[in-house]
């Protein structure tokens, strides 16, 4: 990719070939490399790019697609009070769930990574399953799991001598309960990132650290979280778009209900713009992630530079 | 000798302390999957009743919902379509990608770093994004309620971060093996394939699993563009059409889940470095 091996490649071909198979063969090769990247170019176009301004101009039009009507569906959006109910659920639920999985996920890694070498494997192995499942289908568990009569969760809590609760008939748990199973799918993902991020720090740092007397949350704070600040931003900016982007486990549990509740951007949209059918409608609510989306790349993008500069 | 001593119990205590916590996230995060098979292995008479442990089977095990399943439900016909959708999603969507990044990573172009950056950016595009004007443009090719819509759109969730991941590890390879294999006259297609595809074998597994797991798990796009059982794959086959009426089969629900998951959750069992490898190469490796 440098402009350094470009010239070491050419070196090696112009010491067997004459200069104008040289330039003949740079040429093609650009030419071959276009062409190979075309496949991905053509996907990213017609898959991506084009639906990409395309959304944007069906969010234009009217319910039956036959007038432009401008931003109508957007300031139509913003006087309905469901949709404030979305916007807010979904920053709730980005946010608490994030920040659970960020917490949840590091503690496990450092746990795993104080723990003997050879037992490691085996529960970074476990920790992972949650992650494995198709989140649908382990969503679909969960629904089982949250029945409020012949289920688990009610059993213990009458067991321990609670009341049972409506996990998801009540708006308040509802949204604890699609939160919580977010938590329980996404905390391995930040396990194992932040697990690889610890394996990188140097022993060195730690051996030193120990000589100078410096206990263990003094480790953690003044080796391990400054080591790992970039890969703890990339994370939970990746994660921020996955989790803003939530749909399986919404659509599975309560379709946004109790009286519309629970529903973010992506199970709001599927509501009105397939459910309904109101595609201008749908189309405009999902628009409504792209700031955040686009915000959360730009850091990313910026957070990976600098780790590989 | 007492502060060795007081060190080794301090070096004690904290393990002990390490394998609760462990212990308490064990349990959090297999419950669900334990809870599912062992409910699919109950009767329906033990599973409305309320006597009794419940995280146990008390009355005896039985394999009846897996057989109602294969006999009184389209859950093969979801099973085959999910294998019909996956296969060609993870053979185009590997060929599209080892040609990309091999491009990308070796024959350097004008324009390759900004494709290198587009690329990682369509990967963050989320699915949730784009599937109404997809859910349009499906329509418009005649593709709705049909499993192969899947086909087309499913590499574009794919693509760009298997790309991306293969880029990594093809510049890992030593730019020697090329320039030897330049003299000796060879093409870049021979060349990719005689030579770079067998060094970079676990990158191409790290690349494949991930594609199968995409594709396997794909929930929003089938549910928006099939509706039909005999279109329908795993996912939204036992979400829609397993449930019915009012009454909930949980066994028969529950032993569907279960062998929906098995396929990629066995996937992971034997190939947990490939996958782990795959994953942390979103963040750590760039």
């Amino acid at each position: 990719m440098s402009p350094n091996s470009t010239a070491v490649d050419a070196a090696a071909t112009a010491r067997v070939r004459p200069a104008r198979s040289l330039r003949l063969r740079l040429h093609s090769r650009s030419a071959i490399a276009v062409l190979m990247c075309l496949p991905l170019l053509i996907l990213i176009a017609g898959l991506v790019a084009y639906p990409f301004f395309y959304s944007i101009y069906l969010s234009m039009l009217n319910k039956r697609e036959t007038a432009f009507v401008g931003l109508a569906n957007f300031a139509y959006l913003t006087t309905r009070e469901t949709f404030w109910m979305v916007v807010r659920m979904s920053f709730l639920f980005t946010f608490l769930a994030v920040l659970w999985k960020a917490v949840l996920g590091f503690t496990l890694a450092v746990v795993i990574n104080t723990l003997p070498q050879r037992g490691q494997r085996v529960w970074r192995g476990i920790s992972l399953v949650p992650w494995v499942m198709p989140l649908a289908l382990s969503s679909l568990g969960w629904w089982w799991i949250y029945e409020p009569t012949h289920s688990a969760l009610n059993w213990i809590l009458v067991v321990v001598g609670l009341s049972p609760k409506p996990w998801l008939s009540d708006p308040v748990w509802a949204k604890f309960s699609v939160i919580l199973v977010n938590i329980w799918y996404g905390t391995p993902f930040f396990m194992i990132t932040y697990l690889a991020g610890l394996k990188s720090i140097p022993v060195e740092l730690y051996e030193s650290s120990a000589i100078d007397g410096a206990s263990a949350p003094q480790r953690l704070r003044y080796i391990t979280l400054p080591m790992l600040k970039n890969i703890i931003a990339v994370t939970v900016l990746f994660s921020t778009i996955v989790t803003l982007a939530t749909f399986d486990i919404i659509r599975v549990l309560t379709r946004g209900g109790p009286r519309q509740t629970t529903h973010v951007f992506g199970t709001y949209a599927f509501e009105l713009g397939i459910a309904t059918g109101d595609v201008p409608l749908g189309a405009a609510v999902s628009l409504f992630m792209f700031p955040i989306l686009a915000v959360s790349a730009f850091f990313i993008l910026r957070g990976i530079r600098q780790s590989t500069a | 000798m007492a502060p060795r001593r007081a060190r080794r119990s301090r070096r004690t205590a904290a393990l002990l302390l390490c394998y609760a916590i462990i212990g308490l996230f064990v349990v959090f995060f297999l419950f669900p999957p334990y809870w599912m098979a062992l409910t699919s292995f109950k009767t329906n008479q033990e599973i409305e009743s309320l006597e009794g442990i419940p995280f146990v089977i008390q009355k005896g095990a039985t394999l009846k919902h897996y057989q109602d399943l294969f006999t009184k439900t389209d859950f093969l016909i979801y099973f085959k379509n999910s294998v019909l959708v996956t296969v060609p999603v993870v053979l185009i969507s590997m060929v599209i990608s080892v040609l990309a990044a091999y491009a990308l990573s070796r024959l350097g172009f004008a324009g390759a770093s900004f494709i290198g950056t587009a690329v990682f950016l369509v990967y963050l595009v989320p699915d949730s994004l784009l599937f109404i004007p997809l859910f349009k443009i499906i329509g418009a090719l005649g593709l709705l309620n049909s499993k192969w819509s899947l086909v087309l759109v499913y590499p574009s969730l794919i693509v760009p971060f298997a790309t991306w991941l293969l880029i990594g590890y093809f510049a890992s390879i030593p730019r020697e093996l090329d320039e030897a294999a330049l003299v000796d006259g060879a093409n870049h297609l021979q060349m990719l394939v005689q030579i770079f595809l067998p060094v970079a074998v676990p990158g191409l597994i790290a690349a494949t699993i991930f594609a199968f797991t995409v594709s396997w798990s794909g929930f929003l796009y089938p549910l928006a563009f099939t509706f039909s059982s005999d279109q329908q794959v795993l996912t939204t086959g036992t979400v829609t059409s397993l449930i019915k009426g009012d009454v909930y089969h949980w066994g028969g629900l529950m032993a569907g889940a279960i062998l929906a998951c098995l396929p990629p959750v066995l996937l992971y069992v034997f190939l947990m470095d490939y996958y782990i490898s795959g994953l942390t190469a979103g963040s750590t490796k760039a």
